[in-house]
């Protein structure tokens, strides 16, 4: 069995207004030094696959199809073995 | 004319499409999402709300239920589709109209009446207006229109905005309210035309949207 951990982010080129609100509330709260901040997903999932060369081209495959709109985000993750019975975390 | 008025786990503007429909003598009738046949239906509408409670994005759950397949045959076979709020996200969500609607660009949900445009006034959903701007009502977190600068070069060169924003209220890119697909029969806003049907809001400057579409689908016929 695998995990997939997934992390979903804006394209570089994409207005993030909770990111800027978040980034706005940091520094009202005297974080003075943060230029930037970026608010994305992040998901677990487990799953079962052949090998992992199959495991990857399952996370790829749903996480274009329904994970992301393509518009405007982008992705990337990691695959591990786990047991079946190995809680998410 | 007979219309469907889809309804999917957390519409909430279902009634009020499905009465503005009915006030002009449109035969609409609800159409639940588990079901997956539209036959002999002239149109169908994908009313406001939050589908799927909009878990993961709005529309993004809402693309894959049993309903869609024949909402995106309807759309192929040049029957009208309309969207209005969340039903503008879904019918984005399921590549029927390009581009995406994002968090306002202020973050929060906006509820008042807005100036709209009308921007391509030979639409199947415009021909009735006989004046260039209207007042709508909004009510969105997510309005934001995004799509890349092709898409929207392409969206100015065919014509295919059909309302923009006087006063952009949520950071659209173009001021865009209301867009439709190439060949004009798919269309998507965020305003409610259909809160802006009955003389006792206050408002009746949806009633020429319904009339439009009701004089396109009799032309039809």
């Amino acid at each position: 069995m695998y995990l997939a951990k997934i992390y979903v982010t804006y394209k570089p080129s994409i207005l993030d207004p909770q990111g800027e609100v978040i980034k706005s509330a940091l520094t009202r709260l005297d974080y003075t030094g943060i230029s930037q901040v970026s608010q994305g997903k992040y998901f677990e999932v487990k799953l079962d696959a052949r090998d992992v060369e199959a495991a990857n081209a399952e996370v790829k495959s749903f996480t274009d199809s329904l994970l992301i709109n393509q518009n405007t985000e982008t992705y990337r993750f990691d695959l591990s073995i786990v047991n079946e019975d190995e809680a998410i975390l | 004319m007979r219309a469907a008025v889809i309804r999917f786990p957390g519409s909430n503007c279902d009634f009020d499409m499905l009465y503005a429909l009915q006030d002009f003598g449109i035969d609409a009738e609800i159409i639940s999402a588990d079901n997956n046949d539209l036959n002999g239906f002239d149109a169908v509408f994908l009313p406001g709300g939050f589908a799927y409670g909009d878990y993961l994005r709005t529309g993004a759950i809402a693309k894959f239920s049993p309903i869609m397949a024949a909402v995106i045959q309807a759309a192929n076979d040049g029957k009208l589709v309309v969207g209005v709020c969340n039903g503008f996200q879904i019918l984005t969500e399921a590549g029927l109209l390009p581009g995406q609607l994002q968090v306002n660009k202020v973050p929060g949900f906006i509820c008042e009446d807005v100036e709209l445009l009308i921007e391509n006034p030979n639409t199947a959903f415009t021909n009735a207006y006989e004046t260039e701007s209207i007042m709508i009502p909004i009510a969105h977190g997510e309005g934001n229109y995004y799509a890349d600068d092709a898409t929207l070069a392409q969206l100015e060169d065919n014509h295919q905005i059909v309302f923009r924003y006087a006063q952009n209220p949520n950071g659209s890119a173009h001021d865009i309210a209301g867009i439709m697909n190439e060949r004009g029969n798919v269309f998507g806003m965020m305003p409610h035309p259909e809160r802006a049907v009955d003389p006792v809001t206050g408002n009746v400057d949806g009633q020429p949207f319904f009339k439009s579409i009701l004089s396109e689908i009799i032309a039809g016929d």
